[in-house]
């Protein structure tokens, strides 16, 4: 007998779910945000449908305001496995005077990532989308079933979901609704780093510390990742050792002061960490509540 | 932090993180339930395993206090309960009312905790959240004992197969820590356990609240030899032994084929344990082959085993596609179309008996209908109660009936392949899920019987292509009227016809069906087999029956082939056909005399996309038949 080991089974249930999307829905897409919950998610597909490539596009909704690395991590990844990418992107941000800087966050993410995420999905006619949503995240993510409704103007009812059973998954919908899938669910963040040092899986530098160009600004350090960051009037940018531990909008996302230049250095950093992942975005800051509000609006 | 009784060991983090690793990456996986009644204080003691495993960082313990001074239900003390709650309306009311699912990881095993509410009308959650769970823990207050509640939980634990159970008595510290109260519990556990076959289960004194024996041993009780409740959950032996010894099971969920050169058969191994050169059995259709290899992203493998997502190559080229069950060749399951199950009803709409609903096993979606139940379960006394359907949140036994064979396992045997769902057809809601007792027949002893004159041998020598004309509409819309003018006119143009009138079907063949909707039912269910049968003899079938509900109307187009099911809508506003009222029905129904009549008091869906509808406000009963004709040309 083989007893199969936590990441094991893990890796066998988002197999699973990638393939029963894939058997029963027309047109489905991947939400790729080149972070490492798709990194993962990327290795699950292309392990669930070896040797033929994963049977769906990517798509990355790009704020305008993604750090460099990531841009060219995620170039770079589409070109070495073959994938199809779509972008995309609210183009007139820049006309509706929408920026990280002056903007609140609630419009930002709403004009940013929800509103061209919502117009990407109905424009392709995508109906169903994976997203790589982890129950450990966050409270209201705790109670989200793996394959997630959404009513034809992608909204959530977290009162009228679909009841899941053993790994039964009922993937009908009527024409105009769409399904979220979550395939790794049920993974932590410690399973994930985990198996990225065991899987080997390529991942953005940026969760590697290295010396970066920062300012320190409501307790958060900030990378000046390009020279559209808007420094404050006598505000120098200075070089630290840092690193992420979440990626989103670069003004937006807090760095951590690290030595942790290796895999096993990073699972050790998180290992002993005493601040959860989220808290270095500014998006998620507010009431506790406001991550299920959103979600009921069609944030993933 | 909590450092005395949190099991995290930071200094091996802290010296060695690779022996850290390399330990961890070992790790196995136990994923169990808690349940209990309202306030027997499990959100708590979830909490509690959450904070000491140090699954809480400092900025959600920060948020944590402030919402413990907020909503709290424990005084200056963290209220663990608030980790767990989690939507925001449930959390004002301080009640759980959904499955959640929780994270923790010890030294030795990952944990998912499925925590599911204790409120009564809730069987549906703790149905689906026990239905993945390895063990179960069934929390009890000490003060109050063995609840009605507990009952219901054991009942259900046991009913999904759960074959670990947990007996924690919480809340010891307000009894004292007493010794005798507990064994009064346990006995009293014990007597109740047996009578409904739980044959083992380990009892352990706790409190959540103060962490006793959760951890480790509690000097509060040193009556108590042990194990606390982490040291048995890192311990309890898991079933995967027994599901690898089991025959090999796979169902099909997707055939990949890239190339021209490649034919893989995508699945996650239900159970059992394949090799290359294993000789294997394609389910229903009885093909045999030999696995080719087990191809995965990281190699071909030398073996797999049950709970592994794998892709199969056969060394023949055997028909096999989702759906299709891949087996021991020597010991393949049973594959039938009717089977007795124990169900659980999951939906506001009650189960509509003889309605055909989507069912899906492994990864088979077949129609399925479902018999008036056997009996009702009471969850409570356990006693079985007379029923003529089961409503929301109700167990019962029925007799289930598929459009075709599947292949399965009884449920105690296999939960992937004894456990199902049903799928209401037009809202899609799942709306059951059930577990397979027993086949009612050996398929194997049940073939088409082979005729030598075909169908279309039939329908070539009357000159023409069967059909089955489906009149629908209220009562008095003039169904009769019109369908008995369109089979005057095709009898006159040579056709050979033959029309189903709903009263005189009532007379004979349905005399002993009423009203009531599964009544209804059941009565377009037969006209749609008799309909079939006359098809398949070639004719040109004519019913006129109400027939008000579109998913039995859907059921008998299913029946037939593509094409030959023509639904033809006699459109008559109500208040037309009430003015007509030609047999003085609509004045009985609106007196009272008759219940059920449909448009008063029992309703009507109207076809959304008929293939043919006709107006009789504008139209005169032969101008419709002429219409109807226009529109089925040519006959051939």
């Amino acid at each position: 007998m083989r007893s199969l080991t936590h990441l094991e089974r893990l890796e066998a249930e988002s197999i699973h779910i990638f393939r029963e999307v894939v058997a029963e829905a027309e047109n489905p897409v991947m939400l790729y945000s080149v972070g490492k919950d798709s990194s993962v998610m990327l290795h699950l597909a292309r392990k669930a449908f070896y040797p033929a490539p994963p049977p769906f596009p990517m798509l990355h909704v790009a704020s305008g305001w993604d750090f460099a690395d990531l841009l060219a991590h995620r170039d770079r990844t589409v070109r070495e496995y073959g994938l199809r990418l779509i972008v995309a992107e609210n183009e007139e941000a820049e006309a509706q005077g929408i920026n990280p800087f002056d903007t609140g966050s609630a419009l930002y993410s709403q004009a940013q990532l929800t509103d061209p995420l919502k117009r990407a999905l109905t424009a392709h006619g995508f109906d169903a989308a994976f997203g790589g949503g982890r129950r450990d995240e966050e409270k209201a993510r705790a109670k989200e079933r793996i394959f997630s409704f959404r009513s034809a103007s992608h909204r959530w009812d977290p009162k009228n979901q679909r009841p899941e059973l053993w790994n039964l998954y009922n993937a009908r919908k009527a024409k105009g609704e769409s399904i979220r899938v979550f395939p790794i669910s049920n993974w932590t963040e410690l399973d994930i780093w985990q198996y990225i040092a065991l899987e080997k899986i390529d991942i953005v530098p940026l969760y590697f510390s290295k010396p970066r160009p920062t300012v320190e600004r409501d307790g958060m350090i900030l990378v000046v990742d390009d020279d559209r960051f808007r420094l404050e009037p006598g505000e120098q940018p200075v070089t630290r050792s840092v690193r992420f531990r979440t990626l989103g909008c670069y003004p937006l996302t807090g760095a951590t002061e690290s030595t942790a230049t290796e895999m096993n250095d990073i699972i050790q950093e998180m290992l002993l960490a005493t601040g959860s992942e989220r808290q270095g975005r500014a998006i998620d800051k507010g009431q506790s509540a406001s991550m299920e509000d959103k979600k009921a609006e069609g944030y993933f | 932090m909590n450092d005395q009784s949190s099991f995290r060991t930071d200094a091996l983090i802290a010296e060695d993180i690779e022996a850290y690793l390399d330990q961890h990456q070992h790790k196995s996986l136990l994923r169990f339930i808690t349940c209990g009644s309202v306030d027997d204080g499990k959100s708590t003691l979830i909490g509690r395993l959450l904070y000491d495993s140090r699954m809480i960082f400092e900025d959600q313990l920060a948020a944590l206090e402030s919402d413990s001074a907020k909503h709290g239900t424990q005084g200056q003390e963290i209220d663990f309960a608030l980790l767990v709650d989690g939507l925001a309306a449930e959390r004002e009311q301080g009640i759980t009312i959904d499955v959640a699912y929780r994270f923790f990881t010890t030294e030795k095993r990952k944990f998912i905790v499925a925590d599911t509410p204790g409120h009564e009308q809730y069987t549906r959650n703790m149905v689906t959240g026990a239905s993945t769970a390895d063990l179960a823990v069934i929390l009890i207050d000490a003060r109050k004992g063995v609840l009605q509640q507990t009952r219901r939980h054991s009942y259900l634990v046991h009913l999904l197969g759960i074959r670990h159970v947990v007996l924690a008595v919480n809340k010891m510290d307000l009894v004292g820590y007493d010794q005798a109260t507990f064994d009064a519990i346990l006995a009293d556990y014990g007597a109740f356990a047996a009578s409904i076959g739980i044959t083992d289960f380990t009892a352990i004194p706790i409190s959540g609240f103060k962490g006793d024996n959760i951890t480790s041993l509690s000097a509060n009780t040193p009556w108590y030899q042990g194990p606390a409740l982490i040291e048995h959950l890192e311990n309890v032996e898991v079933d995967a032994a027994a599901a690898q010894g089991a025959p090999f099971r796979m169902p099909v969920q997707w055939v990949n084929r890239p190339n021209l050169d490649f034919r893989g058969f995508a699945g996650q191994i239900a159970s059992g344990t394949i090799r290359p050169g294993d000789a294997v059995r394609i389910v229903p259709s009885g093909k045999t082959s030999t696995v080719k290899t087990i191809s995965t992203f990281d190699g071909d493998l030398s073996e797999a085993v049950a709970g592994q997502s794998v892709t199969l190559t056969l060394a023949d080229e055997v028909d096999c596609s989702r759906g299709d069950l891949i087996a021991a060749a020597g010991d393949p399951p049973q594959a039938s179309d009717q089977f007795c199950a124990t169900f659980v009803w999951m939906d506001e709409e009650a189960l509509k008996p003889g309605r055909g609903y989507w069912l899906k096993l492994g990864t088979q979606t077949v129609t399925a209908t479902v018999q008036a139940p056997k009996y009702e379960i009471d969850v409570n006394s356990l006693e079985h109660l007379a029923a003529k359907t089961l409503g929301l949140n109700a167990i019962g036994v029925a007799e289930f009936a598929t459009d075709r064979p599947i292949a399965f396992e009884p449920y105690e045997t296999n939960r992937q392949l004894g456990g199902l769902i049903l799928i209401d057809k037009f809202t899609n809601a799942t709306v059951a899920a059930g577990m397979i007792a027993f086949n009612l027949r050996r398929a194997d002893n049940v073939h088409w019987q082979p005729t030598a004159i075909t169908r279309d041998d039939h329908a070539g020598m009357k000159n023409q292509r069967p059909r089955v004309l489906w009149f629908t509409g209220l009562s008095g819309s003039g169904k009769s009227t019109i369908a008995n003018e369109v089979e005057k006119q095709l009898f006159l143009m040579n056709r050979h016809t033959f029309l189903l009138d709903g009263d005189n079907v009532r007379h004979g063949l349905n005399r002993d069906l009423g009203f009531t909707e599964a009544d209804r039912i059941e009565n377009i269910r037969r006209v749609g087999e008799v309909a079939k049968l006359m098809a398949d003899a070639g004719l040109i079938v004519l019913t006129a029956f109400i027939s008000p509900f579109r998913a039995e109307r859907e059921m008998v187009r299913a029946m037939l082939a593509q094409g030959e099911f023509i639904e033809i809508f006699v459109d008559t506003p109500l208040e037309v056909a009430e003015a007509r009222d030609v047999k003085g029905l609509y004045k009985k129904a609106r007196s009272g005399q008759l219940k059920n009549f449909t448009g008063i008091d029992s309703p009507y869906e109207p076809p959304e996309h008929p293939e043919i509808r006709v107006n009789t406000v504008d139209m005169t009963p032969e101008e419709a038949a002429r219409y109807i004709i226009d529109r089925i040309l040519p006959l051939k």
